[in-house]
C-alpha cells in the first residue's frame, strides 16, 4: 500500500501515457496486420499532428483547430499510405519498409524546415489542462480522461471491426491478403480505411500526449512512436486489445522506472522488453503463431 | 572481345589506388587545409566503411538490421576510451576523478581493438536477435542500439565512459590519407570476403533462406558471422568517425544516423559495394558542400529566392530519397559492380560506334 | 549390412487440429527408386519436409542407415491435441536442422523450385559445396584456402558439364527456362554429394517429352552416382516406368504400396484417385 501511495503520482502518468501509446498503437497494430509492414512514419504522423495544432490553433479558435487538425491528419496519414506504399504493393517487404523510413525521414526534416528546429509551445486546451487531485496527488484532467477516452475509443473501433462490413473486410485481408483479394474485396479501400482510422487515433492521441508535454519538436514521435510499436508486438501484433494492454502496461513500467531514478534507462527499458517478449514468445501475449508453407 | 586476366586486372587496379593516394598527396600540398573537399574525403571514407559495412549485413545476407549506430558508438567510445592521453585524463573525466582507464594504447592498436570490442557486443546480440524474421529483427536491432545508448550514458559507468559527458582530446587524424587507407584496407577485406565461399553462402541465404539451409549451410552460424563481421567494421568506422569529430558523445548516435546510413546503401543499391561507395561520397559531398546553398536565404539582387532557408537541403533530400526508394529502387549500382571489364567494355562500344560513324561518313 | 537407406516410422504430422501425415511407415532400399504418389494434399511433401528437418514431425521416426535422425513424440500442446495414432511414450526425441540432414547425406528439391535467383548458374553449384569445405573466414577470406577453391571449382564444372549446363554457367539462375532450372535444381542437390536424393514433383509443368527425357536422366544420373532415390511425382507414366516401389497416399494415410503393376490394379489406388472428381 505505501509502495501504491509513494508511487501514485507515477502510476498516474503512467495510465495517462499508456492510454497515447495505446491510441497510437493500434494504428500500428491495424497496418502490420494488413500489410505487414512497420510504419515507420506513425509516429511522425503524431508529431506532425502536434505541430498542426501549434500552427492552426494560433489563429483559429480551438473548437475548429482541433476537428481540423484530426481531418488534416487523416489525410495526411491517407497520402503517405497512397504516395510511398501503394506503388511498392508487389516489392520486398524491404523496400517497403524502407520507404517507410524514408517517410519519416522526409516527415521530420520537414518539420525541421518549417519550425527551423526550435521547440514549439503547445497551445493550452482549456478544461483537460486543468489541475485536478486525485486521491491526494495533484495531476490535470487530460491523465484522468486519457484512459476512459481511450476505452471508449477502442470500444468503438473493436464494434466497427466485429459489426461492420469494412471491419470483416479488414478481419478478411489480414488473415489472407491474396485470398481475400480473389474474393472481390476492393484491397486498396480496406487499406485507405485502414490507415485513416489508424491517422485519426493517432491524432487524438497527440492532442492528449502534447497537452501533458506542453512543446513539440520535430523528433517528438520517434520515441513515442517506437514505444507504441513495442507495445503493438508486445500485445501481439494485429491484435487490438494486445496493443492497447500492452500500451498500458508499458506507460506504466516506465513511470515508475522514472520514480526510481533510472532517468537513463527510461527508453532502454521497452526496448529491453521487447526483446525479451521476442525471444521468449515473439507472436505476444495475444498473438497467432505462423508457420511459413514451403 | 578478349577480357583482361587476372594479373591485368591486378596490376591495373594497384596503379589506380596508388594513382588515387598520389591524386590525394599532391591535392594535401596545394589546397588549404580548410578547403571543404577534404571534410568532403574524410568523412566520405569513413561513411563509405560503415556503408559497406551495412551493405555486407541488409544487402548481401539479407539480414534487415538496424543496429548500426549502435555498433558505431561502441568503436567510437573504445577508441576514446583507450586513447585519451594519460596526462588529459583528468580534464576530460573531471567529474569521475579521471577514470579508471589509466593507460593509453597506441592508435592503430586502439582501432582494432574498437573494432573487437564491437564485435564481440554484437555476438552477444547477435545470439538472441538473429533467430528474428525481417522486420522483427530490425526493430530488435534498433532496440539494442537505443539500449547501447542509455547504457554508456550510464552514471555508474562514468569512470570508463564519462557517463553522458564529451569524451576528447584523443588523438585524431590530420591527412586524408588516414581514412582513406584504413577504409580502403577494411573495405577491401569486406569485398574479399564477399567474393569468398562464404560470401557466396550469404547471398545464397538472401535469396532463398530454406533452400540455402537444404544446401547444408547452417543459417545461425553463417547470420552470426555475417552480423559479427559487419560490426567489426562498423567499430572501425565509428572509431574513424571519433577521430573525424575529434569529440564523442552517446547521445550523437541515435536511430537517425542509422536510417540515414540505410539510405545510402539504398540510393548506392542494395547489395552493391562500390554503389555504396559512390553513395557515400556523393551524400556526404551534397549534405555538406555542395547543397549547403540550400540552407542559406538568398537574395538575387532585390529578389529573395523562394524556399530556401535553415533545413530546406534536408526536405530536399528526403524528397530525392524517396524518389529513388519509388521510382528506382535499385539505386545506383542496382547489385552490380563497377568493374574494369564493363568500363573497358563500355568505352570500346563508344568507340567503335564512333570508328563505324567515321567509315560511314 | 542393411540395404534400407531410409526409413520412415508411424511419422504423424499434426497442424493445429489438421492431420496432414498419419501414421506412415515406409522403406526406401538401397540404390532403387521408390516413388511416393497420391491425390493433391494427400501429405507427400509434408512428408519430405518431415524428412529433411523443415518440420518437426509430431510423431514418429526417420531412420537414415539405421540410424535415428528425426524422432519426436506428442508434447506440450500436442499432447492433448494429438488425434494420430501409435503414440510411443518412451520414443526417444531426435531434432536436427534441415543443413545438418543435408550434411548426412540427404538432398532434396522443391516442388516450386527454389534457386538463388540472384546467382549464377555456376554460384548455385558452388554454395552447394561450401559445407564439405574445410576452410574457415579467415582462410577463406583471405584466400589461404585457394587448392580447395580450385579443387571445387573444378568439381562444380565437371558438374555443370555432365548436366549440359556448362555454357550457361554465368546466367543469373532466376533468368533460366524453367526445365533449365528444374535441370539445376537437380544438379544443385548432386553437389552436396548425396547417398539419398529426394525429388519433389520434379516433372512439374513438363510436357510428355520433356517428362520422358527427366525418366532417363534421373535413372543415369542414379546410376552413375550410386544413389538411391526417393520421389513424389504426379506424372503416373513416369512413376510407373522408372520406380521399383510406390508408395500411395491419401488423407495422410497410406492406402497401398508394392511394385507399379501390383499398385496400378489395386482397388483403392483406382478408387483414390477416382474418388477425385466427386470432391471436386
Amino acid at each position: 500500500m505505501a509502495f501504491i501511495e509513494k508511487n501514485l503520482p507515477y502510476i498516474l502518468a503512467g495510465i495517462s501515457v499508456g492510454g497515447q501509446y495505446a491510441l497510437i498503437a493500434i494504428g500500428y497494430t491495424m497496418v502490420y496486420g494488413i500489410l505487414r509492414l512497420i510504419n515507420f512514419a506513425h509516429g511522425d504522423l503524431f508529431m506532425a499532428a502536434g505541430f498542426m495544432m501549434v500552427y492552426l490553433s494560433a489563429t483559429l479558435p480551438l473548437y475548429i483547430a482541433i476537428p481540423l487538425v484530426i481531418i488534416l491528419t487523416v489525410i495526411l496519414g491517407f497520402l503517405i499510405e497512397r504516395v510511398a506504399y501503394k506503388p511498392l504493393r508487389k516489392a520486398p517487404r524491404m523496400s517497403v519498409m524502407i520507404s517507410a523510413i524514408g517517410v519519416s525521414y522526409f516527415i521530420q526534416n520537414s518539420a525541421w524546415y518549417i519550425t527551423s528546429g526550435l521547440a514549439k509551445q503547445y497551445p493550452t486546451i482549456p478544461v483537460i489542462s486543468n489541475s485536478i487531485n486525485v486521491w491526494g496527488s495533484t495531476t490535470t484532467v487530460v491523465t484522468v480522461i486519457t484512459p476512459i477516452l481511450t476505452i471508449i475509443l477502442v470500444a468503438a473501433l473493436v464494434a466497427l471491426i466485429r459489426y461492420t462490413k469494412i471491419g470483416m473486410a479488414m478481419r478478411a485481408v489480414s488473415r489472407d491478403f491474396e485470398t481475400s483479394q480473389l474474393m472481390g474485396i476492393r484491397i486498396n479501400t480496406v487499406i485507405s480505411y485502414t490507415f485513416v482510422i489508424g491517422s485519426f487515433l493517432a491524432a487524438v492521441g497527440s492532442l492528449l500526449y502534447f497537452t501533458n508535454y506542453t512543446t513539440v519538436t520535430p523528433t517528438a514521435g520517434s520515441m513515442p512512436g517506437l514505444k507504441a510499436f513495442v507495445a503493438a508486438v508486445f500485445g501481439g501484433i494485429g491484435s487490438i486489445p494486445g496493443a492497447v494492454l500492452g500500451a498500458f502496461i508499458i506507460g506504466i513500467c516506465e513511470n515508475i522506472i522514472k520514480g526510481l531514478g533510472w532517468t537513463t534507462f527510461y527508453d532502454a527499458f521497452t526496448f529491453a522488453l521487447l526483446i525479451i517478449i521476442l525471444i521468449a514468445k515473439p507472436s505476444g501475449l495475444f498473438g497467432e503463431k505462423s508457420t511459413d508453407k514451403v | 572481345m578478349e577480357h583482361l586476366n587476372n594479373k591485368q586486372k591486378i596490376l591495373i587496379t594497384a596503379a589506380l589506388i596508388i594513382g588515387l593516394f598520389i591524386l590525394l598527396l599532391v591535392l594535401e600540398q596545394f589546397l588549404p587545409s580548410s578547403s571543404m573537399l577534404f571534410v568532403v574525403l574524410k568523412k566520405g571514407a569513413i561513411y563509405a566503411l560503415v556503408v559497406v559495412s551495412m551493405n555486407l549485413l541488409n544487402g548481401f545476407t539479407g539480414l534487415f538490421s538496424l543496429g548500426q549506430a549502435g555498433f558505431m558508438l561502441i568503436g567510437a567510445y573504445t577508441y576514446a576510451i583507450f586513447t585519451i592521453p594519460v596526462e588529459a585524463r583528468p580534464m576530460v573525466y573531471q567529474y569521475f576523478n579521471g577514470g579508471i582507464v589509466k593507460f593509453t594504447l597506441p592508435v592503430i592498436p586502439a582501432i582494432i581493438l574498437a573494432g573487437i570490442v564491437t564485435a564481440i557486443f554484437a555476438y552477444l546480440i547477435g545470439l538472441p536477435v538473429l533467430r528474428l524474421k525481417s522486420d522483427y529483427l530490425a526493430i530488435a536491432t534498433l532496440g539494442f542500439a537505443e539500449i547501447i545508448r542509455a547504457f554508456f550514458q550510464w552514471d555508474k559507468l562514468g569512470p570508463i565512459t564519462n557517463g553522458s559527458n564529451l569524451l576528447k582530446l584523443y588523438p585524431v587524424f590530420h591527412s586524408v590519407i588516414f581514412p582513406f587507407t584504413v577504409a580502403g584496407i577494411c573495405i577491401a577485406i569486406i569485398v574479399l570476403l564477399i567474393n569468398s565461399s562464404y560470401g557466396r553462402a550469404f547471398k545464397a541465404i538472401r535469396d532463398d533462406e530454406i533452400a540455402a539451409e537444404a544446401m547444408g549451410i547452417n543459417l545461425a552460424h553463417h547470420k552470426q558471422i555475417s552480423f559479427t563481421i559487419s560490426s567489426f567494421f562498423a567499430g572501425i568506422g565509428g572509431a574513424l568517425l571519433a577521430m573525424f569529430q575529434t569529440t564523442v558523445q552517446a547521445s550523437a548516435f541515435r536511430a537517425t544516423m542509422t536510417y540515414e546510413i540505410l539510405l545510402i546503401v539504398v540510393i548506392g543499391g542494395i547489395g552493391s559495394v562500390t554503389g555504396s561507395c559512390l553513395a557515400s561520397f556523393l551524400f556526404i559531398a551534397c549534405s555538406e558542400w555542395w547543397l549547403r546553398f540550400l540552407d542559406n536565404t538568398t537574395y538575387i539582387g532585390s529578389f529573395k529566392v523562394p524556399l530556401l532557408a535553415t533545413g530546406f537541403r534536408k526536405v530536399f533530400f528526403a524528397v530525392v530519397i524517396m524518389i529513388i526508394v519509388l521510382f528506382y529502387n535499385r539505386g545506383i549500382m542496382g547489385t552490380n559492380e563497377f568493374s574494369l571489364d564493363a568500363l573497358i567494355e563500355f568505352f570500346r562500344k563508344r568507340f567503335s560506334k564512333r570508328r563505324k560513324e567515321d567509315s560511314a561518313t | 549390412m542393411t540395404d534400407i537407406v531410409l526409413q520412415l516410422e508411424n511419422l504423424t504430422m499434426q497442424f493445429g487440429g489438421v492431420v496432414a501425415v498419419d501414421n506412415l511407415s515406409l522403406e526406401v532400399k538401397q540404390d532403387k527408386i521408390t516413388a511416393l504418389i497420391g491425390p493433391n494434399g494427400a501429405g507427400k511433401t509434408t512428408a519430405f519436409n518431415c524428412i529433411t528437418g523443415v518440420y518437426e514431425p509430431t510423431n514418429g521416426c526417420v531412420y537414415f542407415y539405421g540410424e535415428a535422425i528425426v524422432s519426436n513424440r506428442p508434447r506440450g500442446r500436442m499432447k492433448k491435441l494429438y488425434a494420430g495414432e501409435n503414440i510411443n511414450a518412451n520414443r526417444k526425441i531426435v531434432s536436427h536442422t534441415p543443413d545438418e540432414i543435408t550434411k548426412m547425406g540427404i538432398a532434396r528439391t522443391f516442388q516450386n523450385i527454389r534457386l538463388f535467383k540472384s546467382l549464377t548458374v555456376f554460384e548455385n553449384v558452388l554454395v552447394a559445396k561450401h559445407m564439405r569445405m574445410k576452410q574457415n573466414v579467415f582462410t577463406a577470406t583471405f584466400r589461404l584456402n585457394y587448392k580447395e577453391e580450385k579443387r571445387i571449382r573444378q568439381e562444380c564444372l565437371d558438374l555443370l558439364e555432365e548436366q549440359g549446363l556448362l555454357h550457361l554457367r554465368n546466367e543469373m539462375a532466376g533468368s533460366l527456362p524453367y526445365g533449365l532450372q528444374r535441370r539445376l535444381e537437380i544438379a544443385r542437390a548432386l553437389a552436396t554429394e548425396p547417398k539419398l536424393l529426394l525429388l519433389d514433383e520434379p516433372a512439374a509443368g513438363m510436357n510428355p517429352q520433356e517428362t520422358q527425357d527427366l525418366a532417363d536422366f534421373i535413372v543415369r544420373t542414379k546410376d552413375k552416382y550410386n544413389l538411391t532415390v526417393f520421389l513424389i511425382e504426379h506424372h503416373m507414366d513416369l512413376v510407373m516406368r522408372i520406380s521399383d516401389h510406390i508408395y500411395v497416399l491419401d488423407f495422410g494415410k497410406l492406402i497401398a504400396h508394392g511394385t507399379p503393376e501390383e499398385v496400378q490394379n489395386n482397388q483403392r489406388v483406382i478408387d483414390a484417385y477416382l474418388g477425385v472428381a466427386e470432391d471436386a
